[in-house]
């Protein structure tokens, strides 16, 4: 129930993020989400990737500092009101959201909703009782 | 302008004169330091040079050299040449490894100091009638009391301000009509500016002159120092393993160079790398020998600033040898707002972090009058996070460390790995963006 994430460190220049996304191409790893958290100094580029070993090892020969995290991958309904009831079931938990970030899926009817937190296991179950579906890592490329 | 002498006799003296009283005194210093302290005897005897051989004023070079780590391994009192009761104070100044370099003062030493301290306040028109307001640091840096005691000396009235608490300086500076300012050239700056902000009118200030020193400044901020004040801005000279300042001060008849006392000081300039004495005029190492401390003398220390002597005569009639605006040194000692900063001493604090890499660079720019530090760490495998506040966590860390061992607020940047140039050799652990 858990999908792995690729995050990558990035000096505050130009040009760094266009030299990631040019690695992975080049190596034939399709990105199926992203996101950049950004300070004023540096920031924090987060990846799911169809080859998580791949893209890890190619992008640490061409010297950036990579980790993998694990996340959480929700499938809410396209509609509104959707993460809102996701958001709702995690406070009930009493969780605390380290970050998010969401896409929608190629037929354009089911939405991705990625999660960051400090109790996975805790948000795991919280989810799935209250009948959440939780995507495997497979599962999220395969969209 | 009628220059004011301090000691008119010694500081106007013929050259042959000055030179007679040199040799004078550095046979009696050379005879003194062998006989008492065993790290130089030793050295000495190493270099096969008896205090018979000094005869003239040129054998000075057949002395070994006294280096900052003669100091250190000496560490606290070694170097002393009289016992601990005839010591009456000590001044210490800031080691790469936390271990500071002390220095001792007998009664007379502390009138010697005294007196070079209230010939450099003359230099600069200072007189009994004045009100010397002094902000350097009190406490173990010489500065401050060194200053303090060559007012006192000269009769004039001190204001021991120290530093810090700029607003109070100011009404000080108003309540009390300062005439003379004492303090780092980059601090003056500071007080001009809130000045402005607090609307207060320079020109309504008693300010004439101030006397700056303890850090590199450039002729450029000499100018705007001059503008933003409405002073006359004069330079001193000095470190405390020589004396503190006092060493050489700036007259007002010129801008170029500051008369060393060489009665007490003997410079000499040498090539850093041969340690071949240069050719007069030629830029190189300063090297000094005091030759009236008691307490703590030094022979042929080598200070690590480059410079050069004028020995052109000065208009103001002092006979005495000016040297050159220090700029830069030979070694990579920073100092950052008064600070004395070693790049070892941010390796130390960044190796004592887990998971930072021995890559960094120190850069050091200013930033309107402040000297501002970053330092940029790379990003390991071990350091990064998928989370902004454990990194900024990191930094703030790191930055903290810096400053309970340096006393500089310095700010931390997280570089990508490999992006800090290695260097083949010597690192290249500091970029000065200064403009000197």
């Amino acid at each position: 129930m858990r999908v792995q994430q690729i995050a990558v460190f990035l000096e505050n220049k130009s040009g760094r993020l266009a030299e990631i996304t040019a690695t992975l191409a080049d190596n034939d790893i399709n990105i199926r989400a992203l996101s950049v958290a950004d300070t004023a100094d540096f920031g924090i580029l987060r990846l799911i990737v169809n080859d998580v070993e791949k893209a890890k090892g190619v992008l640490k020969a061409n010297g950036f500092t990579v980790g993998i995290t694990n996340v959480i991958a929700v499938e809410v309904d396209d509609r509104s009101g959707g993460l809102a009831s996701v958001l709702k079931s995690i406070e009930k938990a009493d969780l605390n959201v380290e970050y998010m970030y969401a896409f929608v899926n190629k037929t354009g009817q089911n939405a991705v909703l990625i999660f960051r937190f400090d109790e996975m296991d805790k948000a795991i179950a919280a989810l799935l009782q209250d009948g959440f579906t939780l995507l495997s890592g497979e599962q999220v490329c395969a969209l | 302008m009628t220059t004011i002498y301090w000691e008119e006799e010694i500081e106007t003296l013929p050259r042959v004169g000055l030179e007679s009283v040199q040799l004078t005194r550095l046979k009696h210093l050379v005879a003194r330091v062998y006989a008492t302290v065993a790290p130089y005897r030793a050295k000495m005897d190493a270099a096969g040079v008896k205090p018979a051989d000094i005869k003239t004023l040129a054998d000075l070079q057949r002395l070994p050299f006294t280096v900052k780590d003669d100091l250190r391994d000496n560490y606290p009192f070694g170097l002393f040449t009289v016992p601990m009761d005839q010591v009456v104070r000590v001044h210490a100044s800031s080691g790469t490894t936390g271990k500071p370099t002390v220095v001792g003062y007998t009664g007379k030493d502390i009138e010697t100091w005294s007196g070079v301290m209230a010939r450099a306040l003359s230099c600069a028109g200072a007189t009994s009638r004045d009100m010397i307001h002094n902000a350097y640091g009190y406490g173990l840096f010489t500065g401050g009391l060194g200053a303090h005691y060559g007012v006192e000396r000269l009769g004039a009235t001190v204001i021991p301000v120290s530093g810090g608490n700029t607003k109070r300086q100011i009404t000080i500076m108003q309540d009390f009509r300062s005439t003379v300012l004492l303090s780092t050239p980059s601090y003056a700056l500071n007080l001009a500016d809130a000045m402005v902000e607090l609307g207060v009118d320079c020109k309504a200030l008693a300010l004439r002159v101030g006397i700056f020193g303890a850090e590199p400044w450039s002729e450029n901020m000499r100018n705007e120092v001059e503008r933003k004040l409405n002073i006359r801005a004069v330079d001193i000279y000095g470190l405390s393993e020589v004396m503190g300042p006092g060493v050489a001060m700036q007259c007002l008849e010129t801008d170029r160079g500051m008369h060393i006392f060489e009665d007490h000081f003997l410079p000499e300039i040498i090539d850093p790398d041969t340690g071949q004495v240069l050719p007069p005029g030629e830029k190189g190492e300063l090297v000094f020998t005091t030759l009236t401390k008691e307490a703590f003398p030094l022979i042929r220390y080598r200070t690590k600033d480059i410079s050069r002597l004028i020995h052109e005569p000065c208009a103001c009639g002092r006979t005495m040898v000016r040297m050159e605006k220090v700029t830069g040194r030979t070694d990579d000692m920073l100092i950052i707002r008064g600070v004395n900063v070693f790049p070892s001493q941010v390796e130390h604090v960044l190796m004592g972090t887990e998971g930072v890499e021995p890559h960094y660079q120190i850069v050091v720019s200013r930033e309107g009058n402040l000297d501002t530090m970053a330092v940029r760490v790379e990003v390991s495998e071990a350091l990064f996070s998928d989370e902004v506040k454990t990194l900024e966590k990191l930094t703030r860390k790191i930055q903290a460390d810096i400053k309970d061992m340096l006393g500089v607020t310095c700010k931390v940047q997280l570089v990508e790995p490999r992006t800090i140039q290695r260097s083949e050799g010597k690192a290249q652990r500091v970029i000065d963006n200064r403009k000197m």
